[in-house]
């Protein structure tokens, strides 16, 4: 190296980047930042999980009232994530391929749910079918039951996920404009070929990343869920209820063993989603920046 | 056609060659109506029908109003280390090249994915006086789990992702000119990354504050486990709706959800209007 490169690599760095120790300092606290709110926590579900050894975390998760709420978990989402699939669909092409009046308006309504706290979600379907309400006693004398049953988890599981395919859909499809579907019209296709063929096809990435978020809130709701449950063990706990009860029962192992299963959930959550953005990147990040 | 009888009358919708706009709107506004405004109507509906004076009564309890002062306190707090640390990390992620940076990158989400009741028994785990943190706190008389400290401990992880993920584009966006410029006119870095940069990025790193506020405003999974829920001290709102709820005490939950939601009402009008206040004054927004 000479004088000159090795004085230049030492005392002159440019005028659009920071000293190496503000840069230090920077990264330092941002790592800190992470590891102590984000990868700590995380480390602790499976420490916690596998104190007492592997045997015990299995016999925790093979426990009969664990399988039904890990049974239940799947029920729930596999009936909510489809009806705000449909939804997500449908409310996009309104608003992302359609000019019309109130478009704003009905767009701030679907992201309401975001601003309602998960207990207040569950509120409201307490107040609409509870035995005190218009309908309640109509429901009971039909031996109708939504509280405490599977319907009402599933009305609170799609209130909280509303919004989430459809905010990853409307900005996309924007982006996308409609000549792709006005030339498949031209050249003679159908309204639902040219859905099927033509657009589908340019949203499925944003469409698996929207369900995907949707799906991960499902199976982890607990707030709104909580409220409609009723807590009847073996019968209306979902996973998340279930880590409630045994880590109130002080059966900790347990609990972090159900909770394991949860948190190995979100990890390929973002591990897909994570694959998703670098393959598709272009696509995704218009709905990035809304 | 129709348009004679009401010249000033504007078309509902722009013409288009598009099919299905009856049917996606028609599905759309049924789900709205039958998922969301429905029930949400009710809560009104049965909040308006308690009356003025038995509704003030109820919000204006003292220990209801301790309730919402520790959840819009602590959510605060939490939305400003938020606040201050998201951007931060969002300057990390953009400009510097480190080992992990893309692990770190998506861990960031991981808030969004980890259930909130799974956060919360770590969380409490962590902070209790013998967990990994608590023990260490403990000799020097720190105590955050069971206080008001551990709410902010939950919201910190809660809205995390929501100032990292509002300000990391349109930190990817700024034009360099821009510093060099800065640069170039005598300013130190430091200048040009207070003066120049930070302002440009003020309205993103207000909405993310402000999402993450009202997230914490109403969280309840992740909060209750490490909260203690000591009435008047670390109770939540969202937890007392819970409480009274068990007690049959219908009113009064109706009441304090009442409260909430219009004040997180008035917080969507604000984020809206700081994200159209900033669509209109700076280039590189959103």
């Amino acid at each position: 190296m000479s004088p000159d490169a090795a004085i230049a690599s030492q005392h002159v760095r440019a005028a659009t980047s920071e000293s190496r120790f503000a840069r230090l300092s920077l990264i330092v606290a941002a790592l800190a930042f992470v590891g102590l709110f984000l990868l700590l926590p995380l480390a602790a579900v499976f420490t916690e999980a596998l104190r007492k050894g592997p045997a015990e975390f299995f016999s925790a998760l093979g426990d009969a009232e664990t399988f039904s709420a890990i049974r239940l978990t799947l029920i729930v989402a596999a009936i909510a994530v489809p009806l705000n699939l449909v939804f997500g669909v449908a409310a996009a092409w309104a608003i992302a391929k359609f000019e019309f009046k109130g478009k704003a308006f009905l767009t701030t309504l679907i992201d309401l749910p975001f601003s309602v706290s998960p207990v207040i979600s569950g509120l409201v379907f307490v107040l609409l079918f509870g035995s005190h309400s218009l309908i309640g006693p109509w429901l009971q004398s039909h031996g109708i039951q939504i509280l405490f049953a599977v319907p009402g988890l599933v009305l609170a599981t799609v209130f909280v996920t509303f919004p989430f395919v459809a905010r990853e859909l409307i900005p996309l499809m924007q982006e996308q404009g409609t000549s792709d579907e006005e030339a498949a019209l031209s050249l003679g296709a159908s309204g639902w070929q040219t859905f099927w063929h033509v657009t589908l096809p340019n949203i499925k990435w944003g469409l698996l990343y929207g369900v995907l978020l949707c799906n991960a809130r499902a199976m982890g709701e607990f707030g709104a869920v909580s409220v409609v449950s009723g807590h009847i063990r073996g019968q209306t706990n979902t996973m998340p209820l279930q880590v409630e009860i045994l880590y109130n029962e002080y059966n900790f192992v347990a609990a972090f063993a159900v909770a394991t299963l949860l948190a190995l959930l979100a990890l390929v959550t973002l591990v897909l989603k994570t694959a998703l953005e670098l393959r598709y990147s272009a696509e995704i990040a218009a709905s990035r920046r809304h | 056609m129709r348009e004679h009888g009401h010249k000033s009358r504007r078309r509902f919708r722009q013409p288009s060659v598009l099919p299905g706009f009856g049917l996606a709107l028609g599905v759309t506004l049924f789900w709205l109506v039958l998922i969301i405004l429905i029930p949400l109507s009710g809560l009104i509906w049965r909040s308006s029908s308690l009356g003025w004076s038995q509704f003030m009564t109820l919000a204006l309890d003292t220990r209801t109003l301790n309730a919402l002062k520790i959840s819009f306190g602590t959510a605060f707090v939490a939305a400003i280390v938020n606040l201050v640390f998201g951007v931060i990390l969002a300057w990390v992620l953009v400009r510097y090249r480190f080992p992990g940076k893309r692990v770190i990158d998506a861990m960031v989400d991981l808030p969004f994915a980890l259930p909130t009741a799974v956060a919360g028994i770590a969380l409490a785990t962590l902070y209790a006086p013998n967990g990994w943190i608590g023990s260490l706190l403990a000799p020097l008389g720190i105590k955050i789990a069971f206080t008001p400290a551990g709410i902010v401990v939950a919201l910190i992880f809660v809205g995390l992702p929501f100032v990292v993920r509002t300000v990391q584009p349109i930190m990817e966006e700024i034009d360099k000119e821009v510093e060099e410029a800065a640069a170039t006119l005598g300013a130190s870095r430091f200048q040009t990354i207070s003066r120049v940069l930070l302002p440009g990025l003020l309205p993103a790193g207000l909405t993310g504050f402000a999402l993450a506020f009202a997230r914490g405003v109403g969280e309840y999974g992740s909060v209750i486990f490490i909260a203690g829920n000591l009435p008047y001290v670390s109770e939540i709102a969202p937890l007392l709706i819970v409480i009274r709820l068990e007690e049959f005490n219908y009113p009064a939950a109706t009441a304090i959800a009442a409260v909430m939601l219009i004040i997180s009402f008035a917080m969507l009008l604000i984020i809206n209007s700081i994200q159209a206040w900033s669509r209109r004054r700076y280039v590189y927004v959103a």
